[in-house]
């Protein structure tokens, strides 16, 4: 699927990305430091003090990053699944002019993908730095875990992409927003256990891919055994990635051959 | 695809109602009533931010609540995490939504839409606009911060009757907020800007004494959190919710009266220089 052609429209987001690196640079560096120290220490605090069984031994600090890089990660690559995809076919039409080109649709989907693989890469290894400096977690576990969350990102990226390339307004984006990004950032086992959650409601983390990729992001930064067996979470994560791709693909051809 | 309305013809009698200007708020009142009717086409995108807060209710009352326990707050009692960090959730989203209104969209219209350049072809003037999009804020963060407070009430998070407090609270801090918000607009030049104005919310929404006390910081620090206005709207909605009425609240408040004047007079200038040049 993927062709020599299709890193040129990874080259195309790369030669874009040189005029408008300064602002996301900042708040890649900024955020995890904010979050860690808000939330890891100043919160932690208070959750070393009062119930801290339930994280299984580990300071909150400790549990909360590998939960946080996964988090981020997934937001990172929902994010560059949304705005970019349809400002390219339809507000700067950047995929019509690619289109008179070699570059069929198939090689834009795939490029927007490997491009938001990149960036999340990137922005998972200086936060892995980040909270290394923090004590949070050790350079090379951190960068251990750093493999799933990135997979997790891709899957995402994937899916709303195939989502995005469908719409014909930006009204569907801040659904997407408001009811999947930002619930699943919260609830995914990324800023408590899911077991806190209500009985009747915990299984559904089962059948939510960010779990299964926050679960095996803290098995590897923690050196522990996740909640499921190793395969199951890998699957999973695996799986929503290559049904992403393969959507996304689908989704851009229909949209965008004429 | 919705019919249009139908056009009545309007009577002079109507007419002379609808060129007056309301007491309060002048012509603005007819920005307010434009953008009720613009969100009449996307009343779901509205209604939808009634979510955002609660998810964070949840998540943080709830989730992580769990884990922490009971906290001890400034003035000494013991209270679950939830009834502690409720308030500052509300007291955050009406920051965050005051700002945001206040900023994407007012330069989305002021930038693309060129909705400005209409208005001011009729007798509507900068001030009405400053005066306009703030109470339009305002009504969108009464809106949301009434349902959030009814959420925390019917989970059992609000312990005193002076929590009805908090709906005026609220709406004081979107006023500052808002205020400010929109002086910010003005500068404005492109997306990229926006990058930074998330980049100032995110540390205010969380170093105000919004997820554990103020004593958790060290205390050379803790002089430093007070100059984060938000801090002030958590110490006034945190101390009504929990019913510790004290003189100082006056304070705390008057932070947000001065910032949403400050913020209405230059923005009323700038908007005048931008559109009457």
């Amino acid at each position: 699927m993927a062709r020599a052609v299709t890193l040129r429209v990874v080259e195309g987001h790369a030669r874009h990305y040189r005029h408008t690196w300064r602002g996301t640079t900042f708040s890649t560096i900024v955020t995890p430091v904010l979050f860690l120290s808000a939330m890891g220490l100043g919160l932690g605090g208070l959750v070393d003090a009062g119930r801290a069984e339930a994280l299984g031994g580990v300071d909150y600090l400790t549990w909360l990053a590998p939960g946080l890089l996964a988090g981020a990660a997934m937001q990172n690559g929902a994010g560059d699944g949304t705005f970019p995809v349809i400002a390219g076919i339809k507000w700067l039409k950047t995929y019509e002019a690619a289109l008179s080109t070699p570059v069929r649709p198939a090689d834009l989907a795939l490029g927007n993908l490997l491009w938001a693989t990149a960036r999340a890469s990137i922005a998972a290894v200086v936060y892995v730095m980040v909270a290394s400096a923090f004590g949070a977690m050790t350079p090379g576990r951190g960068l251990l875990a750093a493999v799933p969350a990135v997979a997790t990102a891709a899957g995402f990226c994937a899916v709303i992409s195939a989502f995005t390339a469908q719409l014909r307004t930006d009204q569907g984006l801040a659904a997407i927003q408001r009811f999947l990004v930002m619930p699943l950032f919260l609830f995914a086992g990324t800023f408590f256990p899911v077991s806190q959650l209500p009985d009747h409601v915990e299984w559904l983390a089962w059948f939510v891919p960010l779990w299964h990729g926050v679960e095996l992001a803290r098995a590897l930064a923690l050196g522990t055994s996740p909640a499921g067996p190793w395969v199951l979470h890998v699957g999973v994560v695996a799986g929503f990635l290559a049904i992403g791709v393969l959507l996304s693909v689908a989704s851009f051809q229909r949209r965008l051959h004429r | 695809m919705s019919r249009p309305a139908p056009v009545r013809p309007a009577t002079s009698a109507m007419l002379a109602l609808r060129t007056t200007p309301p007491i309060l708020l002048g012509r603005g009142a007819r920005l307010v009533e434009r953008n009720v009717l613009a969100y009449r086409q996307a009343w779901l995108v509205f209604v939808s931010g009634l979510l955002e807060p609660v998810f964070y209710l949840f998540a943080v009352g709830v989730g992580i609540g769990g884990l922490v326990g009971d906290v001890t707050t400034s003035d000494g009692t013991t209270v679950p995490y939830g009834v502690f960090v409720a308030p500052a959730l509300l007291a955050a989203s009406a920051m965050n939504g005051a700002v945001l209104e206040s900023t994407f969209n007012v330069f989305a219209k002021l930038k693309w839409g060129k909705l400005y350049d209409a208005v001011l072809a009729t007798p509507l003037q900068p001030r009405d606009i400053a005066v306009g999009e703030l109470t339009w804020a305002l009504l969108r963060g009464a809106f949301y911060a009434f349902g959030f407070l009814l959420v925390a009430w019917i989970s059992g998070l609000v312990v005193s009757p002076w929590a009805v407090l908090a709906l005026p609270a609220a709406i004081l801090i979107g006023f500052g907020f808002g205020g400010v918000g929109l002086v910010v607009t003005t500068y404005l030049t492109s997306w990229q800007d926006f990058d930074l104005i998330t980049m100032a919310l995110l540390p205010l929404f969380l170093f105000s004494a919004t997820f554990y006390p103020i004593q958790v910081y060290p205390a050379a620090l803790q002089p430093i959190i007070f100059l984060s206005p938000l801090t002030h709207g958590v110490e006034l909605v945190r101390s009504l919710m929990l019913g510790d009425l004290r003189i100082a609240l006056l304070g705390h408040a008057a932070v947000f009266v001065a910032m949403g004047l400050v913020g209405l007079r230059v923005a009323n200038r700038r908007f005048g220089a931008l559109l009457l040049k």
